[in-house]
């Protein structure tokens, strides 16, 4: 960038895989995610979202926060922070977390590396740095560190993705399980690839310094050539969780630290995640709401819902009877039509005590330029949308 | 003979048989179906035919199966994935080409470069057929009504589709009925001036039928194949990920786990009559298996000419049957290659080069490989419709390999000289090959294998007469309450407790399981079970 550019601090970052990343992305279609220049998608979103669940595909993960947490005390200190059982992570093993403030309010989710006892990585959407400052209180051996900008990362993605892993070389990643790190030799480097992801289907994360970026992208795409190999990005990103049932920031939950009204945040057990939360371990922020809430249950459950018909329930009200007369029962925090599902899905926001009775979703949608809105019967379904056996086989079948 | 009597047997496993099959099972019915092939699927199977490669070595590409039912017996738990490929690239007699991007904006300046004029009726074109397509795709998942009848159901869905008529204003409704008998060619001539052009909006108005360009009827084959949407892109083709048999085995899956039990390498030598009423059929081993009703999954022809006795016929049906219009028209060549071809004129990027292709030379071109068949002998300049399905599969061929699927109209049932031998076929082949050879120069040193299917194939495999892959034209004489005959349109045939499931039924051919749904609900409805098909699921509504 010119430093006689008038327009230099407002610009966007560019990733380190801008130079390859830009010259796919035909549509020019950027959007930011925390200061980066950041792919909204590349040639066709759904095209895209087809390369995850069908061939492979990557997802620059640049933007995305990460920090180490180093020293004798990184362990207690990650512990008392987030509300699961770190002590139970072994090592160059990843772990989804959230952590909460004192209300056990949901701040941010997020995954934690084991790289050593004593050195932890931990990933999240925005950033965290003034929290895990503020968690380091009363431990003395712990340090923090903001190493976004020192790491390339890219999410490798879909049925293909080991098939060109070992295609490129990296021998014995057949063997990663889901959750596993491993390291390859890369350049004189390491290269650090982690089976995680945030589609839900099988797939990968690569970990290199900035410096080899290009060099990593130009042998994972010269491997990938004959497995369909192609970029995606927010768009395709957004269906591909919501499928497989994760939650976003700013769609299902408010980030605590940013609320402004009372209770427009979310716990745990509201976001269906009660399972991250471990009250046999010893204290961790929150631990005392949790607690409570558990005891009272949650006023409102994230719920998976299927819907009939094919019309996204994009901010939809939820209601307890058909006529859509009786006080609403909820709110759909992100739909879509499922193009592999062949079903209309969505996760809402349902009060708990609403659960077990019938749901209707009013849903408003617009065709050359009027508004039409339509009632639909919603199901609750237990599981994930998608949820393919390769995502859990050790070692994955090749396509 | 077992003592067992069924409540249904399915004469033939094609992926209709199997819906019907999934949806009869689902109401509790003791279902069995029998096909003569190894395999399940009829004209929709994945086959190794050489070691790596899988064909679809009938039908290639999907979009007009029905959503609702894929969502309904959960297809895709069953397996069945269904991709959309993009970027098709249509070939011209002077070696230009036309690229089909799925930007609105890249179509729209593609089609500006050959005419500004034709760039602008193409908003025009889309809209009429899709206003066209709206209408008729309305009536897929329903039974046709009898316009002869006084029963309340029948004068119902008339209404129904007096309203659905009426919908399109009066203007609208005069270009419809003229659109059912006027030629593609014709029908196109109202909005475009560029040849290429009106020969890649064309070809679809021939693919599968024994008409051209300039025939009637045409316009509305158009718009059978192009009614159709993946996921409410309307008019968008899917590849089944694992080919097309991928469709077949979810949809025996599903029949399976509601109950249905499936015997392969059973053909069926006789539907057996008593007293007036099917009820059974006799295997080619001699078995002979009992069962309350009878449902044919062939074509009509092969129904009541080939499998049924003809004294068990009502006077005049058979005869019918015989005059019933299913002309074989196509041929298909499978070729698995050694890597991606090149084609002359064409970007060679990730998208474009990788979707599908439409040799499709000019109107003049497709009409002369017409008059060819007109004559018994397959054209030297034929249209063919390819796509590579490698490209966007990896579950079809090795890595870096490919297969194309190359679909050529038109191709004779039988030569002018005589039948077909194997020589002819090969010669047949080569045509092929060699109109590829032109738009891709070193096309022919890729092949590592190839399959050539005439119709004489299609019908010694598949069992379609003649290999119409409709099983019966789509001409307006034999469709809706006229398909596969006036007055047993509605899936019940002359013969008591028989029935028809396939493509000679409404809607008529292309993968949609909604013969095989329409005919389970109507014979639901005749044993008083409750229905278990869904209806249909609209994007416009």
């Amino acid at each position: 960038m010119s430093t006689n550019d008038p327009y230099a601090g407002e610009r966007l970052k560019l990733s380190p895989f801008y130079p390859r990343a830009s010259v796919l992305n035909i549509r020019e279609a950027w959007s930011a995610w925390n200061g980066y220049k950041f792919a909204e998608y590349y040639y066709d979103a759904e095209y895209e979202y087809f390369c995850v669940r069908n061939q492979c595909a990557t997802y620059d993960i640049c933007p995305m926060q990460k920090y180490l947490v180093k020293g004798r005390d990184a362990e207690a200190m990650l512990n008392r922070m987030v509300t699961r059982d770190i002590t139970k992570l072994k090592l160059n093993r990843v772990t989804y977390v959230v952590w909460c403030t004192d209300e056990g309010r949901l701040v941010d989710d997020g995954t934690i590396f084991k790289l050593a006892s004593d050195e932890f990585m931990l990933t999240c959407g925005s950033s965290c740095i003034a929290w895990l400052r503020m968690s380091t209180y009363g431990f003395d051996e712990v340090n923090v560190f903001d190493v976004t900008d020192d790491i390339a990362a890219l999410s490798f993605q879909g049925p293909t993705s080991c098939a060109v892993l070992k295609e490129m070389g990296l021998e014995g990643i057949e063997q990663a399980k889901p959750f596993d790190i491993l390291r390859f030799p890369f350049h004189g480097d390491t290269l650090m690839v982690s089976r995680t992801g945030f589609t839900g289907d099988l797939g990968y994360e690569l970990w290199i310094s900035p410096g080899l970026a290009l060099e990593l992208w130009d042998e994972l795409y010269s491997a990938g050539e004959d497995y369909g190999i192609q970029p995606f990005g927010e768009a395709a990103t957004n269906m591909a969780r919501l499928e497989a049932g994760f939650i976003m920031p700013d769609m299902e939950f408010n980030e605590a630290l940013k609320t402004v009204h009372f209770e427009h945040d979310q716990t745990p057990f509201e976001l269906n995640l009660g399972w991250l939360v471990d009250f046999s371990k010893p204290h961790f922020n929150g631990r005392r709401a949790l607690l409570e809430e558990k005891k009272r249950g949650p006023k409102y459950t994230l719920t998976r819902l299927d819907i009939e018909g094919n019309k996204p329930a994009e901010g939809s009200y939820l209601y307890g009877d058909r006529n859509c007369k009786k006080k609403e029962i909820g709110y759909v925090t992100s739909a879509m039509w499922s193009p592999a599902v062949k079903a209309n899905i969505a996760l809402a926001m349902i009060r708990t005590d609403c659960l077990q009775g019938e749901i209707w979703a009013e849903i408003y949608y617009e065709k050359e330029l009027r508004h039409y809105q339509k009632v639909a019967r919603c199901t609750v379904k237990d599981k994930p949308f998608w949820s393919p056996p390769r995502a859990r086989a050790t070692p994955p079948p090749d396509y | 003979m077992t003592g067992k009597t069924h409540d249904a047997i399915i004469v033939g496993g094609g992926h209709n048989g199997l819906t019907t099959a999934a949806y009869l099972a689902k109401a509790g019915l003791d279902v069995v179906v029998v096909e003569k092939n190894p395999h399940v699927g009829g004209a929709a199977v994945s086959l190794e035919l050489h070691e790596g490669w899988v064909y679809s070595n009938c039908s290639y590409v999907c979009s007009m199966m029905r959503q609702s039912i894929h969502r309904d017996l959960d297809l895709t738990r069953h397996g069945l994935i269904l991709v959309p490929y993009l970027g098709t690239v249509n070939f011209g007699d002077d070696g230009q080409t036309l690229i089909d991007y799925p930007s609105e904006e890249a179509a729209h300046l593609e089609l500006k470069r050959h005419s500004p004029h034709d760039a602008d009726s193409m908003h025009r074109f889309q809209a009429d057929l899709a206003r066209y397509a709206q209408f008729i795709r309305k009536t897929l998942l329903r039974t046709p009504p009898d316009p002869t009848s006084m029963r309340p159901r029948d004068i119902r869905e008339l209404l129904f589709l007096g309203k659905q008529m009426w919908s399109l204003g009066e203007r609208e409704m005069y270009e419809y009925v003229r659109f059912f008998t006027i030629s593609a060619a014709d029908f196109l001539e109202d909005y475009f001036e560029n040849d290429l052009i009106k020969a890649a909006m064309a070809s679809p108005g021939i693919i599968g039928t024994a008409l051209g360009v300039y025939s009637p009827g045409s316009a509305y084959i158009l718009l059978h194949h192009v009614m159709g949407d993946v996921d409410g892109n309307i008019g968008a083709w899917g590849l089944a990920r694992g080919g097309m048999g991928a469709i077949s085995e979810a949809l025996a899956s599903a029949a399976r786990e509601h109950g249905a039990e499936i015997r392969t390498t059973s053909g069926v030598q006789q539907i057996l009559v008593k007293d007036g009423e099917a009820c059974g059929v006799v295997l080619e081993n001699g078995d002979e298996l009992n069962a309350g009703i009878v449902v044919s999954n062939l074509d009509a022809k092969r129904t009541f000419t080939r499998v049924m006795d003809r004294n068990d016929l009502p006077p005049g049906i058979y005869e019918k049957a015989k005059n019933f219009k299913i002309r074989g028209s196509s041929g298909k060549v499978n070729i698995a290659l050694d890597g991606m071809p090149q084609f002359t004129g064409v970007p060679d990027n990730r998208y474009v080069n990788r979707g599908g292709q439409g040799f499709t030379g000019s109107l003049k071109t497709m009409e002369r490989a017409y008059d060819a068949w007109k004559h018994g002998r397959w054209s030297p300049d034929p249209f063919v419709e390819s796509v590579i399905p490698s490209a966007w599969d990896p579950t079809v061929a090795p890595p870096g390999k490919h297969w194309m699927s190359n679909f050529v109209q038109y191709c004779p049932p039988t030569l002018a000289e005589g039948p077909w031998t194997p020589e002819e076929r090969d010669a047949f082949g080569q045509a092929v090959v060699d109109k590829i050879e032109r738009y891709s120069p070193g096309f022919k040193d890729l092949i590592v294998h190839m399959e050539v299917r005439t119709p004489h194939d299609l019908e010694q495999e598949v069992g379609l007469t003649e290999g119409n892959i409709f099983q019966g034209e789509l001409t307006i004489d034999q469709l809706l309450f006229n398909r596969p005959f006036p007055g047993y349109a509605q899936y019940r045939m002359p013969v008591k407790n028989l029935y028809m499931c396939g493509s000679s039924t409404h809607p008529g051919g292309g993968v949609s399981s909604a013969c095989g749904a329409n005919a389970a609900r109507e014979i639901l409805m005749d044993l008083k079970k409750p229905n278990t098909v869904p209806e249909d699921d609209f994007y416009d509504e």
